[in-house]
């Protein structure tokens, strides 16, 4: 630890409590840095692509979850280290800004460090490796546009969408029926996209998961799915040509916000207290059944009397449902939500024509399916499994492929995949690395290597040689002028990504470089740690 | 270089965390191995809170659902059979051990160095042909009733043979079709109620038509009501408060308060008037009815039973056809329940309220009778199994013979799938196979027969095309199921099946276990 003494020997105090404190500073920070990043990276390489491997984690209240999604690993991973948390960051923006390529964006940053740290042992300056990185990115950028197809689409052939969504869901335990799965989920992003303004609001896909069945019998509902059911037991079962009345007033006297007494002191006030009483939920019941409402939706809860009454008055009811949903039942039926009975009006119902509630195996678990809405702009996957950690797991692949088919939909660019576009940019960085005078250039080089490693660890989780492999994909890139050469996982027989319909999105790709190479500029430019040491 | 994680987080890689998974998940198998089929034993429960009650089954679910563990496999396992119990009722064993022998399959071939992500691509061709060998057997009776009802005593009976009912299982197994075939197809077992009263054995327990309400009769009401008109209602008949937010009782002097009081009375006084101007000579509430509402009714005649758990409410609202009412201003449009009689009548030593001659015939009453507490519980999920079981075969007819037999067919086509199949996979498929073979060698295992000797026997039968041959548990020895109706539904095998291999499929996959510091309670100091 470097310290500054006076000419009596004392140190001068430079960090308060500085015994207490470890301190890394120069190489050896970055070293530190660099390593713990490169832990968390081999962590995830082994989850990568098709054939990748999935991932025990124990909460700390003991609960079990089963995935192979790079962001919710690194999420639940209870990381210390202050530059894991980093690579922890990178892979949660991936997720919030497109959803997929969680994992890889991680493999990547790792690779890039790698690099980084023999760069570092031969004396080259961060900084100068850093910019070499950006330049080398925008270079791998700029390719990625070059190398990027455009395919057509419209609301009838929806072929290649699924493809896409295929090739998302493969890497994960749901790919036994990748199919049905990606054809749900490219059916939900269509019901709810804007297809002219190429936007799509995935607030209006509403997943729900009930443990039971198999993961076959998910389905996509045109419509809203409530995990409650009616109100009273005796109340029907089926509905049809409803019309909804959305509320957030509870069945119930109204409490006035003002704190207020009323004070009984004779018989007569009791007396005219108690009609008011019963007037109240007569009113209030009156009021549904006088606007046309045939189904009443409500927040909040009913006193008994009121639900008897609302029987009584063949008005099937739901009650305790939350504010999401209800929201997404105002938007699929065209209804408002009313916050007070003297504002129902007719128009303000919704409509649907069909609610039903639909029991499930041996418990008494009942959910409530309203269909055929007025406006089918919000839908429901419904998802079945054999445990709840298979329905979380596929809560979570579905939720990626529906982020790539909402991707597709704002920019329909796509580069191919099973590494192809790595090796491509690649060989394309390489290329141009010469051009650049000065120590950059070693770090361009380095970058072009460490694109190599994301082909390279599917590879290796396919069981297949990695360095062979990957050297007779590049070869086989150069020799046919072709960047859709890839690694093939499945083990089909052919290189090409066209003919495997191996396709990932260009913005996914295009932000994994640019976030990957950004996280590791910044992990580069610290020279100086300074941590409380342990006591 | 530091740690990356939290102190006391942990983390098991590769081979390592393969390892803790397949003996967590062996381990729980082996766990409950042991009660597998008509000769399985019990296990024991104790729990560790206060009074440590104990609990004897061999229920699958109930002993997982009552461990504490650690093993993140072994929870995987423990959730599949909860699902299994949800699902289908019954197999909440089978899917365990089913799964932990893939495991153990699993484990030998990633021993000799095969990938784990073959063997589940082979576990998956499997689980489709050992699927498909099955739909191929399966019988369905449904157009013929007579021989369906004989099915679903032939299931009922397998399934309870291996349960503490075995002694008089064809007894319960006559109550349990009975019950299930008044549903009329619903699923909804809420409308069987089982009540359980120890005392006296076993075969004195009976299904009741009527419906039978755990409740006493008030003092001075009648016992005995024919042609019963129900109001089933769920109100307040102690002190109806007023519901106004922020009403409150301010008076100056104490003659107020007596006015007021009398105001209540009047009050509740109405209330009774009002719901005995219904025309009914009995009155089922949910909640409390206090004293002086109660004296009203009995002056009025009419039967009067209180503090009716909701349960009950609901069923008896279900059986009576009555509606449950809260409000009682339009006597004329609330529908009354009906029934013929009602009495008090004694089971034990306990006076219980019988209603009889209901108007839906959908519900009905299971009285479980038995030595102890413990006999008692166990043979209500016992009954339990067989209903769940019973309900769901009536919607999904196709019904397979048991004792071993769905499992010997599946293997025999699983190993014809793998001489078929080119490559690595053939190994894995081959283990599947294997796995399958399992679950007849534990059943033959459990009964201390030779299961070597049996199991060489049934494969050498099953070799035959079209064979019948399963385990014969009581003489011993290789024996024809249809003969000896042994069978299971189909509904249940097929979830056993995939439940396993996908939970089997999951633990597979993984390659790494971080596991959290365990959260810290707060030291109260």
């Amino acid at each position: 630890m470097a310290l500054a003494f006076d000419e009596f020997g004392r140190p001068f105090i430079i960090i308060r409590e500085q015994e207490q404190k470890s301190r890394l500073r120069g190489l050896d920070a970055q070293k530190t840095n660099i390593s713990a990043g490169k832990a968390v990276a081999r962590i995830l390489r082994t989850s990568l692509g098709p054939k990748g491997m999935d991932k025990i984690l124990q909460s700390p209240d003991g609960d079990v979850t089963i995935t192979n999604d790079g962001a919710t690993i690194l999420e639940q991973m209870d990381v210390d280290n202050q530059i894991a948390k980093l690579m922890v960051e990178l892979s949660r923006s991936q997720d919030y800004e497109i959803g997929d390529g969680t994992t890889g964006v991680v493999v990547m940053a790792g690779a890039l460090l790698e690099q980084a740290e023999k760069l570092l042992e031969r004396g080259i300056h961060p900084i100068r490796i850093a910019e070499g990185y950006e330049l080398a990115s925008r270079i791998a950028f700029e390719h990625l546009e070059r190398i990027s197809h455009k395919f057509e689409f419209d609301g009838t052939n929806i072929e290649d969408l699924i493809q896409t969504c295929m090739t998302t869901l493969s890497s994960k335990i749901v790919n036994r029926c990748k199919r049905s799965m990606a054809e749900i989920a490219v059916k939900a992003v269509l019901a709810v996209a804007d297809l002219e303004r190429k936007d799509v609001n995935l607030d209006l896909i509403k997943v729900e998961g009930k443990v039971g069945g198999k993961l076959e019998d998910t389905e996509l509902i045109y419509g809203i799915l409530v995990d409650k059911d009616m109100s009273h037991p005796q109340m029907p079962k089926q509905i049809e040509d409803a019309k909804i009345a959305i509320l957030t007033c509870p069945f119930e006297p109204p409490k006035p916000k003002t704190k207020h007494k009323v004070d009984i002191d004779s018989v007569e006030k009791f007396q005219t207290l108690r009609e008011q009483e019963q007037k109240y939920f007569d009113d209030m019941v009156k009021k549904c059944k006088d606007v046309g409402a045939t189904l009443v939706i409500c927040q909040w809860g009913f006193d008994d009397e009121a639900n008897h009454l609302l029987m009584h008055r063949n008005l099937p009811a739901v009650r305790w449902v939350g504010g999401v949903e209800l929201e997404l039942i105002a938007i699929a039926t065209g209804g408002r939500i009313v916050p007070r009975f003297q504002e129902l009006t007719p128009e303000k119902l919704g409509k649907a024509g069909l609610v039903r509630e639909k029991a499930f195996g041996t418990t008494k678990d009942r959910m409530i399916y309203i269909e055929h809405c007025a406006n089918s702009r919000a839908v429901t996957i419904f998802i079945r499994g054999g445990n709840k950690m298979m329905i979380e797991e596929t809560k979570r692949s579905l939720h990626d492929a529906l982020c790539v088919a909402r991707n597709l939909i704002r920019n329909n660019s796509i580069v191919y995949g099973g590494g192809s576009a790595e090796i491509s940019c690649s060989l394309a960085v390489e290329a141009a690395a010469d051009k650049y005078p000065g120590v950059e250039q070693y770090a361009i080089r380095a970058f072009a290597d460490a694109l190599d490693a994301i082909p390279m660890a599917l590879a290796e989780n396919s069981g297949l040689q990695p360095i062979e492999t990957l050297s007779a994909v590049k070869s086989q890139q150069i020799k046919e002028n072709n960047p859709c050469c890839g690694i093939d996982c499945n083990d089909v027989g052919t290189n090409d990504m066209r003919e495997q319909n191996v396709f990932e999105t260009l913005i996914g790709k295009q932000q994994q470089i640019l976030l990957s190479t950004q996280v590791v500029k910044m992990i580069l430019k610290i020279d100086d740690v300074i941590s409380p040491s342990e006591y | 270089t530091g740690s990356l994680f939290k102190d006391e987080a942990t983390e098991e890689k590769g081979e390592r965390a393969r390892m803790a998974s397949f003996i967590g998940a062996m381990a729980i198998a082996d766990l409950v191995k042991t009660t597998l089929g008509p000769k399985g034993m019990d296990k024991i429960l104790q729990s560790t809170g206060r009074g440590h009650s104990v609990t004897v089954t061999n229920d699958g679910a109930t002993i997982l659902k009552s461990l504490h563990i650690d093993n993140p496999a072994a929870k995987v396992l423990v959730d599949i059979s909860k699902v299994q119990d949800d699902e289908v009722g019954d197999g909440t064993t089978s899917v365990v051990v089913l799964a932990g022998e893939l495991l153990r399959e699993a484990e030998k071939l990633v021993n000799v160095k095969i990938h784990p992500m073959t063997i589940i691509s082979g576990y998956r061709m499997a689980a489709e042909c050992a699927r498909n060998a099955l739909l191929e057997k399966v019988v369905d009776n449904k157009l013929d009733a007579e021989k369906f009802k004989d099915d679903l005593m032939k299931i009922a009976m397998t399934t309870l043979s291996s349960k503490i009912l075995s002694q008089d299982k064809e007894h319960f197994a006559k109550l349990a079709v009975d019950a299930v075939m008044r549903l009329k197809g619903s699923t909804n077992l809420e409308s069987i109620q089982i009540i359980k009263k120890p005392g006296g054995s076993l075969t004195d327990s009976f299904l009741d038509e009527g419906f039978i309400l755990d409740k006493k009769i008030g003092v001075g009401q009648p016992k005995r009501i024919e042609n019963a008109k129900i109001l089933v209602a769920n109100t307040a008949m102690d002190t109806d408060k007023v519901k106004i937010y922020g009403a409150r009782v301010r008076v100056d002097s104490m003659a107020k308060v007596a006015e007021i009081e009398v105001a209540e009375k009047e009050k509740m006084r109405e209330k009774v008037q009002k719901i005995i101007n219904h025309g009914i000579n009995c009155f089922v509430n949910r909640q409390l009815i206090y004293n002086f509402p109660e004296e009203l009714f009995a002056d009025a005649g009419v039967l009067a039973i209180e503090h009716a758990d909701f349960d009950g409410i609901e069923r008896l609202g279900l059986v009576t056809g009555g509606e449950i009412a809260s409000t009682f201003d339009n006597p004329e449009s609330v529908k009354l329940g009906h029934c013929k009689l009602i009495e008090e009548i004694m089971i034990g030593e306990d006076k219980l309220i019988h209603f009889s001659g209901v108007a839906m015939g959908q519900a009905c009453t299971i009285v479980l009778r038995g030595a102890s507490p413990h006999m008692l519980d166990e043979a209500e999920r016992s009954l339990h199994d067989a209903l769940c079981v019973l309900s769901q075969t009536v919607n999904d007819s196709r019904v397979l013979f048991g004792g071993g037999w769905p499992e010997m067919v599946m293997a025999k086509a699983v190993d014809e799938l793998a001489r078929k199949t080119p490559g690595k996979r053939s190994h894995a498929i081959e283990a599947f196979s294997r796995a399958l073979i399992a679950i007849p060698t534990t059943i033959a295992d459990n009964a201390g027969l030779d299961s070597a000797e049996l199991i060489a026997q049934l494969r050498a039968e099953h070799h035959k095309e079209g064979s019948t041959a399963g385990i014969d548990v009581i003489s011993g020895s290789v024996g024809d199921m249809s003969e000896l109706g042994i069978s299971e539904a189909f509904k249940v095998k097929q979830a056993v099946l995939l439940s396993a291999t996908e939970a089997a499929e999951m633990i597979l996959r993984v390659d790494e276990i971080i596991t959290c510091a365990p959260r810290r309670r707060e030291d109260r100091m």
